[in-house]
């Protein structure tokens, strides 16, 4: 089975709103992929999707060589998921949801795990759970997904609340369930996370799939930026191919479209380079460039229908 | 419009004073707007319940002479005290305080208690008050617009309580009275839930604490009225639900008595002031105490979870089922004589229990109420359903390895289970309430724990709607269940009976069950309501499968 995750042009509606419009999504077997986009791109629908809570209503997917909606009994006793918004019973404690969830999973019971990852996670397991800050409760949930002999973990963004050193924890711990073998399907808006976890990247717009690859793959499609000290001046509109350019006297930033990048850095040592820095784009401007092509469009959208409206005065 | 302009009211806003009350108008308004449809129900079922027994008083009871007879049996019979209270003159008006006066009181408190708690702590346990908060509302706002919700909603009452009694012919001044009694014993539990609001740090142990000082108010002019005049008859002045007999409505009313309540609701909202403003947010007065810090046992699966989290409500129902049970067992010995003062209420208690003699027929009415009261209950129980998946609870259980089915079940066991058990208490509490007081407990308990238990196929038939509401239509069920429940309590208790055709009364499972004791038992009714009532819940879960969850 080299997919633990299979979806092909998933749809689903919500009475007149469509949330999914043809997404596809594929997750191989033991790798960490990041599930990205904005709020209300269908994220935590699809993952509704895949635990069978929700049905689908077109479309193709499979969970774990099985199909999430009739078989999710089963599944659920290979998985281990985390919502994005986690609520638990007021008056259990978490030690006590921790270990419910695992016999709900119908796991058994790993103490020692259980016992590292509490005191990783620096969670006070005797505490009523409505005494809990939206942290605390996200640990609770990640603890007992973590704990879990699950082989496939659904983290619908799972470290909202965290602090940074909680975060950081977590980042080892999906490190090193990947070296384990474990294969996590992470939404996130957190970039920095998914550029430092993931193997592979799936980016969202408006219930549709719009980017989809390793991040090497995605960096290739796009631009290198460049930051040069310079000799002597030049003529900003001079560069082909160079976006964004920004000189200050001689100091060069621009963003170049990778087939351009040969021509831009003749013309700069044409004019004598004394400093140079070419690194690839982060997932954050990736991700900025995604966001803004669709304002971009919507904004045009909106203009033309006014112009349609209002006549010209 | 000028920048200018905008930086002014900006400024302006910011400079101007903020009190701990600001924002209070909003928070009545938003109160308001989201009690809409529960606020008028719950002055709509106070009102109407008094009127309606005020009217049937006065239809029952015509003569002055059967009236004191009514008086002169009902001051001897103690269990009848324990539920009512003591009469003041033999009036319909003094009859209607007597029969209504306590228990229109203790719904108005109950409204108030709900109302109260679901602004303040429940808002703050769900974290909504934090976001209101956090806007520019001030510290003690919320508590004030929920007191002021609860007062408004009393008032309300109070008024059309004054307006429908005196238009049934009752004398104005004790209407009045009456209407004030009710309306400040809903008020003085204004302020006592406002205070338990600032005790604990959870909604519902807020509930059940302001819900407990009205059950030992309950007990205390219980006790009071019935411990006879060598007892302590002073407990009656003690807590609110007995000065609404001291007040004496319709028998020479001694005004004063009304600043009792009144003192109980100023100091109740000053304590919980002082309280809110001395605390933090989303913290109680009492400590949350540490809980096991891993799961026994006794916690493993949806079964069980479903039971840790139902429990203390059965608990709290069996309790106040095996007192009220009791003592209308232990009244049941002095009915046929007060059936005697009226041949009218000798025909009302045989239209609603049967034809066999008139203490099984006030038995078998008993039995229909508590059936009718556990199927109330077992609905209560099936609605945790919907409130688990709305609240996001039912994803963690149904992302482990548990099917639909299992989960519904889960609850559905409990439902089931709690409501054969309320009918087992009904049943042997009031044969050893009526056995103990007349000799024979032994057969008495015997014969009404069958009567109670012939109660649960009805029952089951009402809880089945409320599975197949939450199956196929989870955003209706909550209202469909209680419709269902309703519909039982206005065919089979409140009657009309006589009026309608046999073909509406049928539409109630309860209708169809044996009126026992003393009926006859007929297998088949039992059997058909069983079967349609196993229909219900299997179809609910077989449509709960197939629908989206959340």
């Amino acid at each position: 089975m080299a997919n633990a995750i299979e979806a092909r042009g998933l749809r689903k509606r919500f009475g007149k709103a469509t949330a999914l419009d043809g997404l596809d999504l594929t997750v191989r077997t033991g790798e960490v992929h990041a599930f990205l986009g904005p709020n209300g791109a269908g994220k935590t629908t699809t993952i509704r999707i895949l635990l069978g809570l929700l049905r689908k209503d077109g479309g193709d997917v499979s969970l774990l060589g099985g199909d999430p909606w009739r078989d999710a009994t089963a599944l659920h006793g290979r998985l281990a998921y985390v919502p994005g918004d986690v609520t638990l019973w007021p008056g259990l404690t978490g030690g006590e949801i921790i270990d419910l969830l695992a016999k709900l999973r119908g796991d058994g019971n790993d103490l020692k795990r259980r016992q590292e990852l509490i005191e990783r996670f620096e969670l006070d397991p005797s505490k009523k759970a409505r005494a809990y800050s939206k942290g605390n409760r996200q640990k609770v949930a990640l603890i007992a997904a973590l704990a879990s002999d699950a082989e496939l973990l659904v983290l619908d963004e799972p470290t909202s609340g965290l602090d940074p050193l909680m975060e950081a924890a977590f980042r080892d711990c999906v490190a090193s369930e990947r070296r384990g073998g474990r294969t996590v399907l992470l939404s996130s808006h957190i970039l920095a996370e998914a550029e430092a976890l993931a193997d592979r990247v799936t980016i969202i717009r408006a219930g549709r799939t719009v980017e989809t690859g390793t991040l090497a793959e995605l960096r290739h499609l796009t631009r290198t930026t460049v930051d040069a000290e310079l000799d002597g001046p030049l003529d900003p509109d001079s560069l082909p191919g160079a976006h964004d350019v920004a000189l200050e006297g001689t100091r060069l930033r621009c963003e170049v479209d990778n087939a351009a990048l040969n021509e831009v850095l003749r013309r700069l040592t044409a004019v004598g380079v004394r400093n140079l820095t070419c690194r690839p784009p982060t997932l954050e401007e990736l991700f900025l460039r995604q966001y803004s092509a669709q304002n971009q469009d919507s904004a045009q959208n909106q203009a033309s229908e006014r112009q349609q409206v209002t006549p010209a005065p | 419009m000028t920048t200018g302009q905008v930086v002014r009211t900006a400024t302006g806003r910011a400079t101007s004073e903020g009190g701990p009350l600001t924002g209070t108008g909003t928070l009545v308004r938003l109160a308001l707007r989201r009690d809409r449809i529960m606020l008028p129900a719950w002055v709509y079922v106070v009102v109407i319940g008094v009127a309606a027994n005020a009217y049937t008083f006065a239809k029952l009871y015509k003569t002055a002479s059967s009236r004191s007879a009514l008086v002169a049996s009902g001051e001897s019979n103690p269990a009848l005290l324990f539920l009512y209270g003591r009469l003041n003159g033999d009036s319909v008006g003094a009859l209607t305080a007597w029969r209504y006066g306590v228990w229109g009181a203790l719904f108005a408190v109950l409204m108030s208690v709900f109302l109260v708690i679901r602004h303040t702590r429940g808002d703050e346990e769900t974290g909504r008050l934090e976001l209101i908060g956090s806007a520019r509302v001030g510290r003690q706002a919320p508590l004030a617009s929920a007191i002021a919700v609860a007062a408004a909603a009393n008032v309300v009452l109070t008024v059309l309580l004054c307006v429908v009694l005196p238009v049934l012919g009752l004398p104005a001044a004790g209407s009045v009275a009456l209407a004030l009694a009710i309306g400040t014993c809903g008020l003085a539990f204004t302020g006592v839930s406002a205070v338990t609001a600032q005790l604990t740090s959870g909604a519902r142990a807020a509930r059940g604490l302001a819900i407990g000082v009205l059950g030992v108010a309950f007990l205390a002019r219980a006790v009071g009225d019935s411990a006879g005049a060598s007892g302590p008859s002073w407990l009656t002045w003690v807590l609110p639900l007995g000065w609404t007999e001291t007040l004496r409505p319709f028998a020479d009313e001694r005004w004063w008595v009304l600043v009792l309540p009144l003192a109980l609701f100023a100091a109740g909202a000053w304590l919980s002031f002082s309280l809110a403003a001395r605390r933090d947010h989303g913290a109680g007065l009492l400590p949350d105490r540490p809980g096991r810090p891993t799961a026994s046992a006794a916690l493993r699966d949806p079964f069980t979870l479903a039971w840790r989290l139902q429990w203390p409500a059965l608990a709290g129902w069996v309790a106040g089922y095996a007192v009220l049970f009791a003592v209308c067992g232990a009244a049941a010995k002095g009915i046929a004589q007060l059936a005697d003062t009226s041949g009218a209420l000798t025909k009302e208690f045989s239209r609603i229990g049967g034809q066999s003699g008139i203490v099984n027929a006030y038995l078998a009415g008993l039995m229909l109420l508590g059936g009718v009261a556990a199927a109330a209950y077992g609905v209560s129980a099936v609605l945790r359903l919907h409130a688990e998946e709305t609240a996001g609870t039912a994803d963690p259980v149904l992302a482990g390895s548990v099917g639909r089915a299992r989960w519904g079940l889960s609850h559905l066991m409990v439902a089931f289970a709690g409501t054969a058990l309320l009918l087992a208490v009904a049943g042997v509490a009031t044969g050893l309430g009526y056995g103990l007081a007349v000799g024979g407990a032994g057969t008495e308990t015997a014969r009404l724990l069958g009567a109670g238990i012939a109660q649960l196929p009805a029952a089951a038939v009402i809880i089945g709607v409320a599975v197949l509401a939450f199956g196929a239509l989870p955003d209706a069920c909550v209202a469909i269940g209680w419709t269902a429940v309703g519909l039982t309590v206005a065919l089979n208790i409140v009657g009309q009976a006589g009026q309608l055709s046999h073909w509406v009364l049928d539409v109630s499972p309860f209708t169809d069950t044996p009126k026992l004791p003393g009926g006859t038992v007929t297998a088949a009714p039992l059997i058909w309501l069983s079967v349609i009532a196993f229909a219900f819940c299997a179809a609910g879960l077989a449509a709960l499968r197939r629908r989206d969850i959340g």
